[in-house]
């Protein structure tokens, strides 16, 4: 199969002012796997190797890439190269001169996160003042011109307010609004049970986002990233393991998605040692799960494995065990009852109003305590 | 949608860029987590859309390019398919 990538996710650092307790880098982020960063000289040189495979979309995330005081040549360099550039960004501290800095190099997209709809809510799950920065930068986006995609993550605490986040994104002239609901790997896994929310949460939600896309039209995109537990069957996971995605970690690993780091029984190779076009082409990690000649049954002569892949091989590994089995939350998956217990567990402890486990914010002590556990 | 009259000046919305794919040999557009492939006819098309030309204008071009007629429909339907994903504005 001549797959070759489209995208290239940038985790530029691990490191973020931010502690949201969803974030989806690695737990051990803070461990001695991730201390090392490439430099600027090495980055370039990924964003060559990545055009020449085919990549035509980056994205520069982390962690906080904006904490990358390198990040203007970065930008330039990609841009040169022809990449549609995408910032991920908390905003925390971001200025409108640095901004107008990124603009000049070539950044063509900023993605601004918030964490609620408003300042209280907002900074309670970031675990830090961070709300009106972003309100800030949110605005002066605009005025520089850049399309600006406003992301939300979806969990327990902030679901019911899905319409004023809607209007938020409306009122500032954003272009997109990602309603990500939380997908349960990284720190989001670690604190699953306090972030899932109940069936009845979800279809309200589910209803405004109906009523306002009928509203708004092309105004503002709304995208809604379903709540994977929720589905009969599973996510077409990145397009497919290998087909078109790749994520380059802060120390020069080279992952199949954002999530692939945690599966230990895969090897990553790092863009230290080895050309990009033989870690995509070569690698074992890469070719592991690429194409269908790995899946078991029920995939194996089931006719949707053309159109999801057979689900997401982190969520077999994290909840299954084993990342080469179906997905679990496949209704056809023989794992699915882990599941279903998971998902009737909140439903309890929500109809008893049992207080949830207390949430455990991203932040490098605790991640340094969670990877010496194992 | 009624589709765009002759006289509507179409452009790419600033958050899109016409590109070439040189590793698959195709032209592109590219946009906030997305990209469209093009063929050929369609990324000559979306070259002649330059904020000045109105819909007219590039019919007329393309029919002389080619000595052809009767190009208005296939040319405002598929620019009016890219409108209604947002891709293409149209002036005037």
């Amino acid at each position: 199969m001549d797959a070759k990538p489209l995208w290239l996710l940038a985790e530029l650092t691990y490191r973020c002012p931010l502690q949201c307790p969803y974030c989806s880098n690695p737990l051990d982020f803070a461990g001695s796997r991730f201390k090392q960063e490439l430099t600027t000289e090495q980055w370039s040189r990924v964003f060559r190797e990545a055009k020449a495979l085919g990549v035509l979309q980056l994205g520069l995330s982390g962690g906080e890439p904006l904490l990358r005081p390198d990040l203007e040549s970065l930008v330039a360099s990609a841009h040169q190269l022809g990449l549609y550039t995408s910032l991920i960004t908390s905003a925390h501290r971001l200025t409108q001169d640095r901004l107008a800095a990124l603009k000049r190099a070539g950044l063509d997209h900023v993605q601004i996160s918030v964490q609620a709809a408003d300042a209280e809510l907002s900074d309670r799950i970031a675990g830090t003042k961070a709300f009106n920065d972003k309100l800030a930068a949110y605005h002066f986006t605009k005025e520089l011109g850049f399309p600006l995609t406003v992301n939300v993550v979806l969990h327990r605490e902030n679901l019911h307010q899905v319409e004023a986040l809607i209007r938020l994104a409306e009122s500032l002239g954003a272009e997109r609004i990602e309603l990500a609901n939380t997908q349960f790997y990284g720190w989001a896994f670690h604190n699953r049970d306090a972030l899932m929310p109940t069936k009845a949460q979800l279809d309200a939600a589910w209803q405004v986002v109906l009523r306002e896309r009928a509203r708004l039209g092309t105004r503002l995109e709304i995208v809604w990233v379903l709540p994977d537990y929720h589905e009969q069957f599973p996510k077409p996971c990145m397009g497919g393991w290998a087909r078109a995605y790749m994520t380059v970690t802060p120390g020069g690993e080279v992952w199949p998605c954002h999530a692939a780091g945690r599966i230990t029984t895969l090897t990553f190779d790092n863009v230290r040692d080895r050309p990009l076009d033989w870690i995509w082409h070569q690698s074992d990690a890469f070719n592991r799960f690429r194409g269908e000649a790995w899946m078991p049954e029920p995939c194996r002569s089931c006719p949707r494995k053309a159109v999801d892949f057979g689900g997401c091989r982190c969520q077999a590994f994290l909840v299954a065990g084993d990342a080469s089995l179906t997905d679990p939350v496949c209704s056809l998956a023989p794992q699915r009852h882990v599941i279903d217990a998971a998902v009737a567990q909140v439903e309890r402890a929500a109809a008893a109003r049992v207080q949830p486990a207390a949430l455990t914010y991203r932040a490098a002590p605790a991640s340094r305590a969670l990877a010496a556990k194992g | 949608m009624n589709p765009a009259p002759a006289a509507a000046v179409p452009r790419l919305h600033p958050k899109v860029r016409l590109q070439r794919d040189d590793v698959r040999e195709r032209d592109v557009l590219l946009y906030p987590e997305g990209l469209v492939t093009l063929n050929p006819t369609g990324a000559e098309i979306l070259g002649l859309c330059d904020g000045v030309r109105s819909l007219a204008d590039i019919v007329a071009a393309l029919e002389q390019r080619y000595a052809a007629s009767g190009l208005e429909r296939d040319v405002t339907s598929f620019l009016d398919g890219l409108a209604a994903k947002g891709l293409v504005i149209y002036g005037r």
